[in-house]
């Protein structure tokens, strides 16, 4: 957790010291800028989706389906975060795992 | 000139009320991440000393996702560090802007996250967007560690974080962080190449791993893409046209590196949606607008 917590302090602090040049080779531009989208939707489909080692589909993929249409229609982070609970919730009431 | 200094006082107003309303929106996401902290098996002091020392709120989840999914904290912390990367360029960003050295640079380099910068971006003229820059980090540090501590202290009395649907809350607040940037096919392309990726590993290797090998595969096909696209290494090296004649900015060093930067953080939470150049690449305002859950 400290190797975490040092590591992106150290990230932050780096940003501020780096010479701007560095940063001008399109390549190294063109992966931080993709970098978080591709890591993001990694992490939300293993959390959709993975137990440990397993694949299972149980009631978060209801919850993440419903947050994603809340975010279709422009709801705010809260509305989406507790459609994402709520349809979570319903669907195992419903009997899903 | 004391009408000029009214005006800037007016303004000033503005952007420090802007900076903790953007505080207190994010400060109720704090209450999410306290929650799950302690849901992933997080003590309430460790949960607040994430919020307090990495103060970085895809990096904390990405943490306590991959701890709460049974992965070891060396994966949770890689994969931490990992999604924090994107605040380097962040401070590249807003680096020649602060000009500050030792103490207050140490702050302020604590403060560099997506918010802040996207909001002093988001200004014109260097005073504001100093404003913009400190009240936003400022009020988001204060709202995301006190909502922390009160979503940790919370949880803590709930019995059972499956039975009110939390489980489901962390995914859908990534899918909340990215769906934003889906403004180009590269991004989704991008989220595809992550999503499938991660899920095609996840029986072969250790919980928190694959969104380390989707990371590496996704900086594979960026690398490719660039290849792809001819026109956008020209891009990079040209002026952005956008920020060119823009006025406010005093000190000719300051628009050179700013205008160099400025369209990787144009608009608040979208930094990644806005390629080089803008024009150059795919039209951004035809992307599927803001529709998240590509590669699922």
């Amino acid at each position: 957790m400290l190797l975490a917590c040092v590591g992106c302090y150290a990230l932050k602090y780096a940003g501020m010291s780096i010479p701007q040049r560095i940063l001008d080779s399109a390549a190294v531009r063109r992966v931080a800028l993709l970098l978080p989208v591709g890591l993001l939707a990694a992490l939300a489909a293993t959390q959709t989706f993975g137990t440990g080692e397993r694949l299972v589909v149980d009631a978060r993929v209801v919850g993440v389906f419903l947050a994603i249409v809340a975010i279709r229609l422009r709801a705010p982070f809260i509305a989406v975060v507790a459609v994402a609970a709520l349809g979570a919730v319903l669907a195992r009431q419903l009997g899903m795992p | 000139m004391p009408a000029a200094d009214s005006v800037h006082r007016t303004e000033r107003r503005r952007v420090v009320r802007n900076g903790v309303v953007m505080g207190a929106a994010t400060g109720a996401y704090g209450l999410t991440f306290g929650a799950l902290g302690v849901a992933a098996g997080l003590s309430i002091l460790q949960t607040c000393v994430l919020s307090l020392v990495m103060f970085t709120g895809g990096s904390q989840f990405a943490f306590v996702g991959v701890v709460a999914g049974g992965g070891s904290p060396l994966a949770g912390a890689a994969a931490a560090t990992l999604l924090g990367a994107r605040n380097m360029l962040y401070g590249l960003t807003v680096g020649p802007l602060l000009r500050v050295r030792g103490a207050r640079k140490l702050a302020a380099s604590q403060l560099v996250i997506d918010e802040s910068t996207a909001m002093a971006m988001g200004e014109t003229g260097k005073r504001l967007q100093l404003t913009a820059f400190w009240s936003t980090g400022i009020g988001i540090f204060v709202f995301w560690n006190a909502s922390t501590l009160i979503g940790a202290v919370a949880a803590g009395a709930l019995p059972d974080p499956r039975a009110l649907g939390l489980d489901a809350v962390a995914p859908a607040a990534f899918v909340f962080l990215f769906a934003p940037r889906l403004r180009t096919a590269q991004a989704w392309i991008a989220a595809a190449v992550g999503a499938v990726v991660a899920l095609g590993v996840v029986p072969l290797v250790p919980p928190g791993l694959p969104v380390i090998v989707a990371a590496v595969a996704v900086a594979g096909y960026a690398l490719l893409a660039r290849v792809g696209a001819p026109s956008t290494p020209h891009a990079a090296t040209d002026p952005d046209p956008m920020t060119e004649g823009e006025p406010g900015h005093d000190a000719h060093g300051v628009i050179r590196s700013h205008g160099d930067r400025s369209h990787d953080v144009p608009q608040s939470d979208g930094p990644e949606g806005a390629p080089g150049g803008g024009s150059t690449d795919v039209p951004q305002s035809d992307g599927p607008d803001g529709a998240p859950g590509g590669g699922r």
